[in-house]
């Protein structure tokens, strides 16, 4: 164990939070360092130079999401969000300022390190870069554009295509309506998400074995989709 | 009053000026900017402006006392009220004290007296109710001759008019009388208080028996001045006072002047302070003495008027009728000069009415004059006379008293003419027939005065017919309802036909009167809410023909019952229309009160409905209360055991029960959490603040995202789920809904044994997007089907099932809030079916691709 520890930086101004966090994470061998406020916390950024950010939206100065504007200025820093349910907005608002992914409260500890573990995946390595993607019985070769389910080859629209490659290409990772739709149909499509619920149908109709329990495209009710990220 | 104001200032009472008249004189001046002066108001028509206290500002500016000169004072067209007294009560309800000034000759039950002594009119009066009110009297007096020798010097400010009646007033016989009665009327205030104090202080009170006055009014202008009369003799000795006027079927035909007559002296009566009332009869003496004597009155009140005629020595007969028979009851009889009372204009009643029926009264006449002329021959002319009688007796009966009348003068004159001989001379040879002439008349008068006291009976019969058809139509309307709105609209509906005007009216919505409901044609006026508000606030009327806010182009009315004021209508009668007639006032009234009666009903009713909601509301807190500390305290005590247990204890166990305990805390947790989402749903719900974030989703998706969100619940779970992908999208928030499905499955896992499967389905039916989800337990209970959505209710069989009898409440006010329905069946065989129903959204047209 001579790769040097990843440093996460916890904002939250709950001290039985910051707590638990630090104990979970450094037993992972993370090396842990805490701020209780948005102005600490932007300054613990320069000085302690995290590779990913855990962010709690209410803060007692500056919310989160002011927080996740001010440092996507200038960084590429990986953050997490932490917020409750009943937030969906806030949460949305600071996803599309560009936070990476979201947990509500309370979560479990498991679910904390994947979403850790997909952050710094995407951060470290440029998602074009795997060429052919697998997970269970679903392959989609990236690129000769070929999606394979059960070895049997799938015929995807080109857009479905084309909304599937964003999706696995953020595999694990949570990706907003907005994003999606940027992203696939194009600036100045963000609000037409009944082209995105369409598709997402289509594809999951194409793709998953029990279409009403997908296995592969997972809904974030009220945020966005997330392809399931292999572990 | 300045002086004392500022002496009251000095003793630190907040006191300023409301409106003083400084009659430009420096040293008075100088007194009034000591204290402080609200700015007058300039109030009238642009040619005319004059200042005017400006009441609201007073009222905005609370003080403690406010000065006010002359109490008697008219103000300017287009003020709130037409005088300044009433400025004054309405700044006395507002609690606030008043200093004001008043000449004694403006007091309304001394009107009469002034006149008679000084000769002049005086028109500006002031109701006596207003000096009765007054906390003290504080009593200016200066001797004639000093006052006449200030006033030659200038000393003594005179208004214009007054100015140029100097000399005729200020006479020292005028003033010495005058002052005589400011000193009995203050000396009369003296003594109520020394009264009062005494009776306060029990230090002497001999009780004698109450005094009670009965004032006897009738269409003759003289009644004012036994109201008056009245109002004095009652305040002398004390009495509680009545006037009462006597409606019977002879004064069913007044006319329109005299029945204004005598709601004018009614009113006036009321004024000062008795209580009026109309009293039905056949005989006005009859008819007042047994008034007096149901409510104990010792003194009898009645006028009667010198030299005036013959009619009013058939009126006397009233007078010494009740005097006959009045026994223990004293009556006084004030009478009037001939000239103060002026002849009342008598109808001969419809004698020009129906000039149809005197044609016909000639003709008759005239035909039985033929007859008569026929028959001559063999029938004596005496028997004649009995088919002019008939003629007398069919005008009288079918045509009314004027055509009777006429009848019968002709009846004389053409037997005279035509059948007496000597024919066709007015002549009569033979003495016999002038008592035949006598006795035709005679007989046709009486006839006539029989028919026509029927007819008006008839008719006043009929009047009052429908007035009672009118009120009986209204309450029916009314009674068949409790809802506000159809009142409301029967109230003006009723009003404007009756009245043929327009009708509105405003009610109390949130502090603000404001109209609720009008007749189809009504014109609002930029004032209405004004007026309105100050009718609702004061429970007196305003706006036109009234003496408040008289420049509103239409009527206010209060709508009150005794315990309060519930609303305002307004009503604007035709411009082309007359003004109302008492009758139809008295109308109005009564169905006013009706209305007021039916809105209080409701409000009533809606009260108890609150309570009963209110009630309900603290049983369900107090179950809240027990719910949500049972509920929340249980997991927390497994939680707790079970990591004391792993902190204290790890060394003793081993792995799998190290296992065991935390997978209970784990799981306990998640009850937890759930419990709280569920307790804050349940607060948003009922606080009305749920936001639905509402997007179209499909229901596979959402059956999905519910199983996503159970998957720890479910583990070890068969759920079976049927839900096709062609189903139209619903526009739901998924969220909230998902909350929903989730506390159904939860429901469903709970109430089930944990191997039979739970089953998930939704189909299309109409325009809904049905979802169910079904379970194989025991079913629940027929008697508790419908209950099962209510907030804290769980049915009682199952005591090992824990929950917070929250969740199935909170699907139902999610689902609902989404426009749809939620129900529960047993279905055949065993177990329960819960089924959403949500109404399905138009699909956006899907996009068309081509395969590649």
């Amino acid at each position: 164990m001579t790769e040097p520890a990843v440093r996460v930086l916890i904002v939250d101004d709950d001290q039985a939070i910051r707590r638990f966090l630090r104990t979970s994470l450094s037993a992972h061998n993370y090396a842990v360092f805490e701020a209780a406020t948005g102005q600490d916390a932007l300054e613990a950024v320069i000085a302690d130079k995290p590779d990913v950010l855990i962010l709690d939206l209410g803060l007692p100065d500056i919310d989160g999401l002011e927080v996740t504007r001010k440092l996507r200025e200038w960084s590429h820093l990986p953050i997490i969000i932490l917020s409750v349910r009943e937030h969906e907005d806030e949460k949305i608002a600071a996803l599309d300022a560009g936070a990476d992914d979201y947990l509500t409260k309370p979560f479990g500890v498991g679910e904390l390190l994947a979403r850790l573990r997909v952050a710094l995946r995407h951060a470290s390595t440029p998602a074009e870069e795997e060429a052919v993607f697998m997970q269970g019985d679903l392959v989609v070769d990236l690129a000769r554009r070929i999606v394979k389910v059960a070895g049997r080859e799938v015929q995807l629209t080109p857009t479905e295509y084309s909304l599937l490659r964003v999706l696995v290409t953020h595999a694990g990772k949570v990706l907003t309506h907005h994003q999606l739709l940027r992203e696939v149909w194009g600036p100045g499509y963000e609000d037409e998400s009944h082209l995105l619920r369409v598709n997402v149908s289509n594809l999951r109709g194409k793709l998953e074995a029990e279409p009403a329990r997908p296995q592969h495209i997972l809904t974030e009710p009220g945020v966005g989709y997330r392809f399931r990220a292999s572990s | 009053m300045l002086d004392a104001a500022r002496l009251r200032r000095d003793d630190g009472i907040d006191v300023v000026i409301g409106q003083v008249n400084t009659h430009d004189r420096a040293e008075i001046e100088a007194l009034a900017d000591s204290l402080e002066r609200v700015p007058p108001r300039q109030a009238g028509t642009p040619d005319d402006t004059a200042s005017e206290m400006d009441l609201d500002a007073v009222l905005a500016r609370r003080p403690q006392l406010v000065l006010v000169d002359n109490l008697e004072h008219t103000n300017a067209p287009g003020s709130r009220h037409t005088r300044r007294y009433q400025d004054i009560e309405e700044l006395l309800s507002a609690g606030i004290d008043v200093y004001t000034t008043l000449n004694i000759q403006h007091l309304e039950s001394l009107n009469d007296v002034v006149a008679q002594i000084t000769g002049l009119t005086v028109r500006e009066t002031v109701p006596d109710r207003i000096m009765d009110d007054v906390d003290s009297i504080e009593l200016i007096d200066l001797p004639p001759d000093e006052l006449i020798r200030r006033v030659r010097e200038g000393k003594v400010a005179l208004p214009e008019p007054t100015a140029r009646t100097v000399h005729d007033f200020f006479r020292p016989g005028n003033l010495t009388a005058l002052r005589e009665m400011a000193l009995r009327r203050a000396a009369a205030q003296v003594d109520d208080e020394m009264r009062a104090y005494k009776k306060a202080h029990s230090i002497f009170y001999s009780w004698a028996a109450t005094e009670r006055l009965l004032v006897c009014i009738s269409a003759n202008p003289l009644s004012e001045r036994l109201v008056r009369a009245g109002r004095r003799l009652a305040e002398q000795t004390d009495a509680a006072w009545f006037v009462v006027y006597v409606e019977t079927p002879q004064t069913a035909h007044l006319s329109g002047a005299e029945r204004d007559r005598i709601a004018r002296t009614l009113r006036l009566g009321e004024e000062l302070g008795a209580r009026t009332v109309i009293v039905p009869g056949q005989n006005v003496a009859d008819a007042i003495l047994h008034y007096a004597r149901a409510h104990n009155v010792t003194k009898i009140i009645v006028g009667k008027s010198l030299g005036a005629g013959w009619r009013d020595a058939l009126r006397r007969s009233v007078v010494e009728r009740i005097i006959q028979h009045s026994d223990e009851i004293n009556v006084s009889v004030i009478s009037a000069p001939a000239e103060h009372a002026p002849r009342l204009r008598h109808l001969p009643p419809r004698l020009h009415a129906d000039t149809r029926y005197m044609l016909y009264s000639i003709g008759l006449v005239a035909l039985v004059t033929l007859v008569g002329q026929l028959v001559r021959a063999i029938i004596e002319p005496t028997n004649v006379v009995m088919v002019y009688l008939l003629a007398v007796v069919i005008a009288a009966t079918r045509w009314g008293r004027g055509p009777s009348l006429l009848t019968a003068g002709l009846s004389v004159l053409a037997f005279d003419f035509f059948i007496v001989p000597p024919r066709l001379t007015l002549a009569v040879t033979d003495a016999q027939y002038l008592l035949t002439f006598v006795g035709l008349f005679g007989t046709g008068l009486v006839i006539s005065t029989l028919a026509a006291r029927e007819r008006e009976q008839v008719e006043a019969a009929q009047r009052r017919e429908t007035y009672t058809a009118a009120l009986y139509a209204l309450s029916r309307d009314l009674a068949s309802t409790i809802d506000l709105n159809i009142i409301i609209g029967a109230a003006i509906r009723h009003i404007s036909d009756l009245f043929h005007c327009e009708a509105a009216v405003f009610l109390p919505a949130d502090e603000t009167l404001t109209m609720a409901a009008h007749s189809p044609d009504f014109e609002d006026e930029p004032q209405s809410a004004a007026v309105a508000d100050w009718v609702f606030r004061r429970g007196q009327r305003a706006g036109h023909g009234t003496e408040t806010l008289n420049t509103a182009q239409a009527r206010y009315l209060p709508l009150k019952t005794a315990q309060s004021t519930l609303g305002v209508v307004s009503i604007r009668l035709n411009e082309a229309d007359p003004p109302l007639n008492s009758d139809q006032e008295r109308l109005l009234q009564a169905l006013l009160s009706q209305v007021a009666l039916a809105i209080e009903a409701t409000q009533l009713a809606q009260n108890a409905r609150q309570a009963q909601l209110l009630r309900e509301t603290e049983k369900l807190q107090s179950a809240l209360l027990n719910s949500v500390s049972h509920n929340l305290r249980t997991p927390l005590v497994s939680i707790t055991g079970a990591l004391s247990s792993l902190r204290d204890d790890a060394g003793y166990l081993d792995e799998a029960a190290q296992r065991e305990l935390l997978d209970t805390a784990w799981e306990e947790a998640e009850r937890l959490n759930h419990l709280v989402g569920n307790l804050l749903n349940m607060t948003r719900l009922e606080a009305g603040a749920m936001r639905l974030g509402t997007t179209l989703c499909d229901a596979q998706d959402l059956v999905g995202v519910t199983l996503a969100q159970m998957t720890n619940r479910l583990r070890h779970r068969a759920v079976t789920v049927d839900v096709p992908g062609s189903l139209p999208p619903i526009s739901i928030d998924l969220v909230l809904v998902a909350q929903a499905l989730v506390n159904l499955v939860d429901n469903a896992v709970k109430y089930s044994p944990p191997d039979e499967p739970i089953e998930i389905c939704a189909y299309e039916a109409g325009p809904d997007v049905l979802i169910e989800v079904s379970d194989h337990g025991p079913g629940i209970p027929p008697a508790d089907l419908k209950h099962i959505f209510d907030k804290f209710y769980r049915v009682q069989r199952l005591s090992d099932v824990t929950g917070s009898g929250l969740g199935l409440s909170i699907s139902q006010g999610i689902v609902e809030l989404h426009g749809g329905r939620i129900w529960a069946a047993n279905r055949e065989g065993g177990g329960t079916t819960f089924t959403i129903a949500l109404p399905a959204a138009v699909a956006q047209p899907a996009p068309q691709e081509i395969q590649p």
